[in-house]
């Protein structure tokens, strides 16, 4: 569901120098739902993963919060535990793995912000998103529960890349609330209610469209946006897209090359200004 | 007789709960709670929850944990973290949700109805054949199973969905799948506790 | 000569006797070498206990004696006494402790009993290379040194200065009175902060026997009890104290009004000031950096106008030494910033404010003379407290400070007393332990204020339906409904936690004094010295030692104080001669002790070529002993062959 997310993360990576190189054969690594019925064997799905990433010696980097959050965890309980390390290491071992602990984990977000730098990054923009109010949000698992890479409740990175590339990032106070995540799929009622005060907030303080750094937040807010709608008799519509698509329009690639026209909330009129050039 | 067998279950459901707690780093610090409620005010779905977040703490340490699993709590904790983040006694209650969920599908106290679980056993027969998900497949699935009916709702959606190239129909299957069955089957027989048998 | 030793196994009640066979250890003390009295007793530390000591060492003329039983920390002083009063040097007198290293840790009778006779046969083995030492006395300076002019700081100088000693107070603000001069009442009588600190400050100011520092702060001091020196830094007013009546005309007439700090920065006050107007000493100061002379080089209105002709811009900072035998540290406390708590608001929405600011908005001389008003004038309707904001909480700190559940109810009294706000209080446990406390929780129960059981999550101001527009929401669970509630308001107090001095390290630094966990400076004894330090003759009293409210804070001076006048009465004060000394034949002058010594005791004589020890410094801690490489230092009563014989005796 987020070809978009891929495809507008590889081309802005590529640009700024970033080497990405998919994890070779990777697997899923065991977040929410499945965390909720094995922890042990989640870990261990993470593990294998690590483990491949630690025999290529490069760091790993996700574009989900939700990975990010369970490889991290991972990490964290191999360092913190030695119990859980000597479970994890013979269990890996019946594969003919293993996993030292070496392999960072990061989310591309925080790699652009921090190891890229403005810089670079600004340096890369041609056409400069001027006036595209945008409302960041960040969902809940970047941040937290480890708070290593931005505030765990008012974070700041992703407005700092959003001027960089031009546009106007909007006062958002509820920019690291809940989008609902899996719940749209079991509790709908509860999650819609979520998504609508996101919704609301962004619209009250003038946004035109939300960045947006995680597939499934992604998904909530703008693919059930008609729903929320539906249900709340509210006329939402605004666009949500991809950090890296914002990225990718501003460093001039074509709305096509970026999945700009596969969302189901529009984005053509906030976009219209800039889009001229871009097709 | 009926009151003597829930007690048994509520101490086993107490021993195996407090076992794997404190297998997670911090997870002791379940005791020092101090029911303040700052993890109920700061979830962002308690207000729909049979039983809030410091309830659950203080119905564990009344011996009543029973009544948590069987209610909607646990399946209504979407992981946002807040009430991890902001406890003043350091306790993990995300984490603390999950090992709920574990133990409500383990001990089959989970809702009637209740479909959370049911996504989640799907997901995970899912990971563990394919190594992946498949959205497609884990979606209609869960929807067979749980609102048939919604198929037809969803139907429209996927459409779109399947044109904008958002949706996979056929599944991935890694080619490491040999290596992620061999380490689950070793979790399973060094795990804690083993999890309920896969369908 | 050989020594004659007697041996004193203690039964301890049962504490020892339940695992240890003590006539079995008795019996095989008898044996040791030079043993000629070994004894079991129920109780050797009661009276008859230390007489049976007494008679044998007349009777039996024993010349070193042990007792096995306790800590040293608990009876050795009472052993040392009776051996003496037996007349026999107090240290030839040897403690074993078969109790906190024996008994105590031992289930096992028949291990724990081998494991007596170890110790006790080290002790007897030992005991034998005891030396005679005599303790050694230092005169007592009768001065005081007073550092904090807060209500602790005021109520010990009092104390000390009305027997006739002579203080010196060094206060860091140009005024003493600490934070009570800026609280409006105080709980539970609600007497008028102000009217009850005022008139015991007036009596610091004029009396003869205080020296007012004020001003300043103590950058340097050093020495032992009885004999310190405290360099002290007086900044410069410019304005001459003796000159000056305390007019005010120069304040009218400056140009310059800037944010005042003793406002918490919501009211202002001219460039030169007091901080306010019953401040003592009444002799206002220039705050160089805004003063348009110092900082622009015009104005010198107030010099225009002051009658007295007590301006002087030419008034630099000196220094001046005093000798002191005795210090109380005194420096009180900080509040915990409320900005660190994010999801508060505090900085970000103007009417979420602490407590401290309240007390400044309810006062009548703060900035809205007694109002309590909004940012923008307005009179809430609606006012929310928060408890525990800092406190309780592992992300800030861990523990409770003790004031706060009190001040909350105070400033719930306060708003319903002065506007028909709706009050609504947020807290955890409502602690009330003090006297006339709980009554004045009643009290506000009473006043139809609204308790709300949960710790606050959030303050927003995102609102979620009309009646939430343009207010500020509180959210908390209502723990005893389990219900979550979002109540819109118009003003936030953040009952804001007690934390230590944010230079509470560099004044420990100074004074040796050292620290607890959570910042505090540490007592000697947490029950039985709560005003006394590890350093001899260096005392705190207040909330510099922990939070505390109004009555402990007085309760401490007067404590301190009553610690002081105990140390001056003896006239003289006696040292542990338990410390270290240094062969000078065998020093190498390789200086590696100087930086190790935790008691800056060690100095280098450079005409000699070795390292000296002021052995009044020295505290008997053993470190330079162990890493002298030239094995030049020795300690008296834990001499090498002391320590030799004792290992010796395990060993064998």
């Amino acid at each position: 569901m987020n070809k978009a997310y891929d495809r507008s993360a590889r081309l802005v990576s590529r640009l700024l120098n970033i080497d990405l190189a998919e994890l070779d054969d990777w697997n899923c690594c065991g977040a929410s739902a499945y965390i909720s019925i094995h922890e042990l064997k989640a870990h261990l799905l993470s593990a294998r993963n690590l483990s491949i990433a630690e025999k290529k010696k490069k760091d790993l980097v996700v574009v989900c919060p939700a990975c990010f959050t369970t490889l991290s965890k991972t990490n964290h309980y191999l360092a913190e535990d030695r119990k859980f390390r000597r479970t994890i290491s013979t269990a890996l071992k019946s594969a003919n793995l293993e996993y030292w602990g070496g392999v960072k984990v990061r989310h591309l977000l925080d790699v652009i912000v921090k190891d890229i730098g403005e810089n670079e990054v600004k340096s890369r923009v041609k056409r400069k998103l001027s006036g595209l109010r945008v409302a960041p949000y960040y969902g809940c698992q970047l941040t937290r529960p480890f708070g290593e890479v931005d505030d765990t409740q008012f974070p700041m990175m992703l407005d700092t890349l959003l001027s960089w590339i031009g546009a106007q990032p909007v006062s958002f106070p509820l920019k690291a609330k809940c989008c609902g995540g899996l719940l749209m799929m079991t509790s709908e009622e509860v999650a819609l209610g979520l998504n609508k005060n996101l919704l609301d907030c962004a619209a009250q303080n003038g946004a035109e469209c939300i960045a947006t750094i995680c597939p499934l937040c992604h998904m909530n807010i703008e693919t059930y946006q008609g729903d929320v709608n539906k249900r709340f008799g509210t006329n939402f519509h605004i666009p949500a897209l991809y950090f890296t698509q914002l990225m990718g329009l501003a460093f001039g690639f074509s709305r096509k090359e970026l999945g700009i026209d596969e969302e189901m909330v529009s984005s053509r009129v906030a976009l219209e200004k800039y889009l001229e050039a871009a097709s | 007789m009926l009151a003597e067998r829930a007690d048994r279950r509520e101490h086993l459901l107490r021993d195996v709960f407090l076992q794997d707690i404190y297998a997670i780093p911090g997870g002791e610090k379940i005791k020092e709670c101090i029911q303040c409620g700052t993890c109920s005010a700061s979830c962002p779905t308690s207000y729909a929850m049979d039983y809030t977040p410091r309830e659950v703490i203080a119905a564990f340490r009344a011996g009543l944990l029973d009544r948590v699993l069987k209610s909607n709590t646990i399946w209504l904790c979407a992981s946002c973290y807040y009430c991890t983040v902001r406890c003043p006694s350091g306790i993990k209650l995300t984490d603390i949700m999950y090992e709920l969920k574990r133990l409500a599908i383990e001990f089959d106290l989970a809702q009637e109805g209740a479909k959370a679980p049911v996504v989640s056993k799907l997901f995970v027969d899912n990971v563990n054949k394919n190594g992946r998900v498949s959205e497609a497949g884990l979606v209609s699935k869960f929807l067979l199973k749980t609102n048939p009916l919604g198929i037809l709702k969803m139907v429209p959606r996927a459409i779109k969905l399947l044109i904008r190239g958002r949706m996979q129909l056929i599944p991935h299957r890694i080619e490491g799948i040999a290596e992620v069955e061999k380490c689950l089957a070793a979790a399973a027989s060094l795990g804690l506790h083993p999890g309920p048998s896969e369908e | 000569m050989v020594e004659k030793i007697g041996v004193y196994i203690c039964h301890c009640g049962t504490n020892i006797a339940r695992t240890v066979d003590c006539k079995a250890v008795a019996g095989y003390a008898l044996g040791l070498p030079n043993v000629v009295v070994a004894r079991d007793y129920l109780y050797t530390c009661s009276d008859p206990g230390q007489e049976m000591i007494k008679n044998d060492i007349r009777e039996s003329g024993l010349t070193r004696v042990v007792v096995a039983s306790c800590s040293p920390l608990m009876h050795e002083t009472t052993f040392r006494r009776a051996v003496a009063d037996a007349g026999l040097n107090p240290f030839l007198f040897q403690m074993a402790n078969i109790r906190e290293q024996c008994s105590w840790i031992s289930e096992n009778r028949e291990l724990a009993t081998t494991r007596a006779k170890a110790i006790v046969g080290a002790a007897v083995m030992r005991v034998e290379f005891n030396e005679p030492l005599e303790v050694q006395k230092v005169p007592m300076n009768p001065n005081v040194l007073i550092v904090g002019g807060g209500i602790a700081g005021i109520e010990a100088a009092l104390q000390i200065a009305d027997s006739g000693k002579r203080v010196y107070l060094v206060e860091k603000e140009p005024t003493i009175g600490g934070y009570m001069a800026r609280f409006d009442k105080t709980f539970p009588t609600l007497d008028c902060a102000a009217c009850i600190l005022t008139p015991k400050m007036v009596s610091v100011g004029q009396h003869p026997n205080i020296e007012l520092l004020s001003y300043s702060d103590v950058t340097d001091f050093s020495g032992y009890v009885g004999n310190f020196t405290a360099r002290i830094r007086r900044r410069p007013r410019y304005v001459d104290e003796e000159k000056c009546t305390g007019c005010g005309q120069c304040e009218q007439k400056c140009p310059l009004s800037v944010l005042s700090e003793f406002d918490c920065g919501l009211g202002k006050r001219k460039a030169i000031y007091r901080p306010f107007p019953q401040a003592v000493p009444s002799t206002p100061v220039i705050d160089r950096e805004h003063c348009l002379f110092f900082t622009k080089g015009v104005c010198r209105v107030c010099e225009k106008f002051c009658p007295r002709g007590a301006i002087n811009f030419e008034q630099k900072e000196r220094f001046i030494d005093v000798q002191v035998g005795s210090a109380i540290i005194a420096t009180g406390f900080d509040l915990f910033d409320a900005s660190r708590v994010k999801e508060y608001g505090y900085g970000k929405f103007p009417n979420v404010i602490t407590s401290l600011e309240f007390e400044r908005l309810t006062h009548a001389s703060g900035p809205t003379v007694g109002k309590i008003v909004l940012k923008n004038g307005r009179t809430p309707e609606s006012v929310a407290v928060v408890h525990c904001v800092g406190s309780r909480d592992n992300n800030y700190n861990e523990y409770c400070s003790r004031v706060c559940c009190m001040y909350s109810l105070k400033i719930a009294h306060l708003v319903r007393e002065k506007t028909d706000a709706k009050v609504y209080e947020f807290y955890i446990d409502m602690r009330a332990a003090g006297k006339g406390y709980e009554e004045f929780y009643k009290r506000l129960l009473r006043e139809d204020v609204t308790f709300s059981r949960g710790r606050v999550a959030e303050i927003t101001d995102v609102a979620q339906n009309s009646s939430e527009n343009g207010k500020l929401i509180v959210v908390a669970e209502d723990t005893l409904l389990s219900i979550v509630k979002r109540i819109p308001v118009d003003m936030v107090i953040l009952s804001v936690g007690l934390e230590a001095r944010r230079d509470a390290l560099q004044v420990a630094h100074i004074f040796r004094i050292s620290r607890s966990k959570d910042g505090f400076f540490l007592e000697k004894h947490p029950k039985l010295a709560p005003v006394s330090t590890a350093g001899d003759g260096i005392f705190i009293a207040g909330s510099c030692q922990g939070p505390k409210d109004i009555p402990d804070s007085v309760a401490q001076g007067a404590a301190a104080a009553a610690n002081v006048l105990s140390l001056i009465d003896r006239k003289e004060v006696e040292l542990e001669p338990t410390i270290a000394l240094i062969d000078e034949d065998s020093c190498s002058g390789c200086k590696i002790c100087i930086g190790l010594c935790p008691y800056n005791a060690i100095s280098f004589d450079e005409p000699s070529g070795h390292a000296v020890i002021t052995g009044a410094l020295c505290k008997g801690c053993g470190v330079c002993v162990a890493a002298c490489p030239s094995g030049a230092i020795e300690q008296q009563n834990f001499t090498n062959r002391q320590l030799t014989a004792e290992v010796e005796a395990i060993c064998a």
